[in-house]
């Protein structure tokens, strides 16, 4: 089981990747910018500490705290952040779709909501293989209207599947406050499906992990999927763009109201100073080497950009005959 | 020699492929009773782990596939109703089509879909009776129409132990066929390979799926006049670009049949590419449903709205003649 020390390295990690990888937004290096994770990490690194390393995830467009919690090579997620050859897939997925399978990461998906129904399709997959693994389906709260969400909720309860649903309850779908999109409650929604759910501390890593540690054993056990609606606030933008188109959905003041619970800070607090100026050097370290390794990787060749289309090796004809 | 019906064919391969791999299995609705006759026997033979019937949502299982196929799995996904692909067509063309590339080649996804009974079956209105086999070719989803039992089978075989994501259409208008056919000697038949029913040297006549029948048809009653060859590419993606050239190069003439809408329908893919690269000394045509078409319920107005032999017996006279 994960300590304090972890929680703390995890929620570091993500926060300060994300800090990064906006400023490499800005210098240009990561191409059509990021869903910045900043201020929902509790969530990511909670979760992925109840999870074995064959355990697997599905995620989102903003799913870089995701893929660095389950345990993907940072230097490699950033390469492909920038689009390199070297990036975990290759510069083919980017920012939305970033994947390690060996690491039981079966991508970010860049459509709300899409990702559930392939998670619950690879828990029956490995259960039926007789594999005991547990698989975690994050989405955001804009996803709970989503027809193949519901839809999923329903399969997978039916057939027990182990299957995590985590809503990351951050308030907004892009600009749009949850209250003015959602009616009833979201766990309701599990409710309705006979599927046990409950309304965590998404701010805090060790409340996140506590109940993420009950919904896996449920799921292990065989009794079923668990929804968990862990409650948070996107302290950043939506998605780079903000920078410079700067919507006006929400103000400064709200903005700060809504980060003064801090994920980093409250985890911070339960671990010694020393020990967290280890970690923070040991983490700044890593970044810096990660972006050194991305600068200095190679640009994928552009014969190779339909590469991977086919399994099979099938070809198709190029654009002129 | 016994006689193999087209929906036979079709349940044979799926329990052929099922007895020879485990990681075959089925999902559909109303597969248990085998409502359009395909699954039939398979939920008593393989059991409810590999024979499942699902909620009517579809676009939640079409995904489930693309996870159990990620996972080890590979899933046969029945449509009862064509209609349901524009359903799922985020599922198959966004999720399951894009998930090897955008992994940079991490996942496989052998998933198949199937569709029993595709195009118009007379009297089944509006929703029931599209035939929407040029979106997935278009996308780059494989895509397979086969005409007869026998191709039936081997399509459907080879379909399931490919690596990618394959579309298998059974056309309403060729499901009710029957072969004799020795069982033994039924196998895989390659994706991407066109099949000529019948050569000839004066008009090359590409078909697709039942209106290869409509096609040979033709062809005897013109038999005196002009020497008709019967081109089924029974793959649309990846196209049998080679064989259409063998055969162009042959007859020269070209005439497209193809259940599809006009504008961008497959037919229209088959001309071009005939005009830009092959061997044509005449103006090519193609016979097709109307641009936008929405077939009405009526006999007369569904009808009204496929292709006929008459138009293709026309666009070949008219081809055969030009210059």
């Amino acid at each position: 089981m994960a300590d304090s020390a972890d929680l703390y390295r995890t929620v570091r990690l993500i926060r300060r990747f994300e800090q990064r990888a906006i400023e490499l937004v800005r210098s240009g290096v990561i191409p059509g910018g990021i869903h910045p994770y900043i201020g929902e990490e509790a969530i990511a690194a909670g979760v992925c500490a109840a999870l074995r390393a064959d355990d697997l995830i599905t995620s989102t467009h903003r799913g870089h705290g995701h893929v660095l919690a389950k345990g993907a090579d940072p230097i490699r997620m950033l390469a492909e952040l920038a689009g390199r050859e070297t990036g975990l897939n290759g510069g083919r997925g980017g920012a939305m779709h970033a994947a390690d399978v060996s690491a039981g990461i079966y991508g970010g998906n860049a459509l709300v909501g899409a990702s559930a129904a392939i998670a619950a399709g690879a828990a029956w997959s490995h259960r039926r293989a007789g594999h005991d693994r547990v698989a975690v389906t994050f989405f955001g709260d804009g996803a709970v209207n989503q027809g193949v969400l519901l839809e999923t909720l329903n399969l997978a309860s039916l057939r027990l599947l182990p299957v995590i649903f985590v809503c990351e309850n951050n308030q907004f779908a892009t600009s749009m406050r949850v209250q003015d999109t959602t009616s009833g409650t979201i766990t309701g929604r599990a409710a309705a499906f006979g599927i046990p759910a409950e309304t965590v501390d998404g701010m805090d890593p060790e409340a996140v992990l506590e109940a993420a540690s009950r919904a896996v054993t449920r799921a292990r056990a065989a009794e079923g999927p668990t929804f968990l609606e862990c409650m948070t606030y996107r302290f950043d933008a939506h998605h780079t763009w903000e920078y410079s188109v700067r919507p006006r959905y929400r103000t400064d003041e709200e903005v700060a109201a809504g980060s003064v619970r801090d994920p980093l800070e409250i985890q911070a607090a339960r671990v010694a100073d020393a020990v967290r100026a280890r970690i923070d050097q040991e983490i700044e370290d890593l970044l810096d080497q990660a972006r050194l390794f991305a600068e200095a990787s190679p640009e994928p060749d552009p014969s190779g950009a339909l590469d991977y289309l086919y399994s099979s090796g099938l070809r198709g004809r190029g654009g002129t005959a | 020699m016994p006689i193999l019906s087209y929906v036979r064919a079709l349940n044979r391969a799926l329990a052929a492929e099922m007895e020879r791999d485990p990681a075959v299995c089925v999902f559909g609705e109303d597969i248990g009773i085998a409502v359009s006759n395909v699954t039939t026997g398979l939920l008593k033979r393989f059991g409810p782990e590999r024979v499942i019937d699902m909620p009517i949502s579809e676009q939640a299982f079409t995904s489930f596939a693309t996870g159990a196929a990620i996972a080890g799995s590979r899933p046969v996904v029945e449509f009862q109703i064509p209609a349901l692909l524009f359903l799922v067509f985020e599922q198959i063309a966004n999720q399951a089509h894009k998930f090897p590339l955008m992994t940079g080649g991490q996942v496989k996804v052998p998933v198949t879909y199937l569709l029993p009974s595709s195009g118009s079956r007379v009297g089944w209105a509006g929703q029931h009776s599209d035939h929407p086999y040029s979106l997935f070719a278009h996308v780059g989803v494989k895509t397979v129409v086969p005409a007869t039992p026998t191709d039936a089978y081997g399509l459907l075989v080879s379909a399931i132990r490919d690596d990618d994501p394959v579309i298998v259409f059974g056309p309403a208008g060729a499901v009710a066929r029957r072969e004799n056919v020795d069982f033994d000697a039924l196998a895989p038949v390659p994706l991407g390979v066109a099949r000529v029913h019948r050569p000839g040297t004066d008009v090359t006549v590409v078909a697709v799926g039942h209106l290869v029948h409509d096609a040979l048809a033709v062809a005897d009653e013109l038999a005196d006049s002009i020497s008709v060859e019967v081109f089924d590419p029974r793959t649309l993606y990846p196209f049998d670009w080679t064989a259409l050239e063998a055969s162009l190069r042959r007859t020269g003439r070209l005439v497209v049949v193809d259940d599809s809408n006009r504008t961008c329908g497959i037919g229209g893919e088959i001309l071009a590419t005939a005009a830009e690269e092959m061997h044509l000394v005449a103006p090519p045509k193609r016979v097709t449903r109307p641009d936008g078409a929405v077939l009405p319920f009526a006999r007369e107005l569904d009808l009204a709205l496929q292709p006929t032999r008459g138009q293709l017996r026309a666009a070949i006279e008219t081809v055969a003649k030009g210059q």
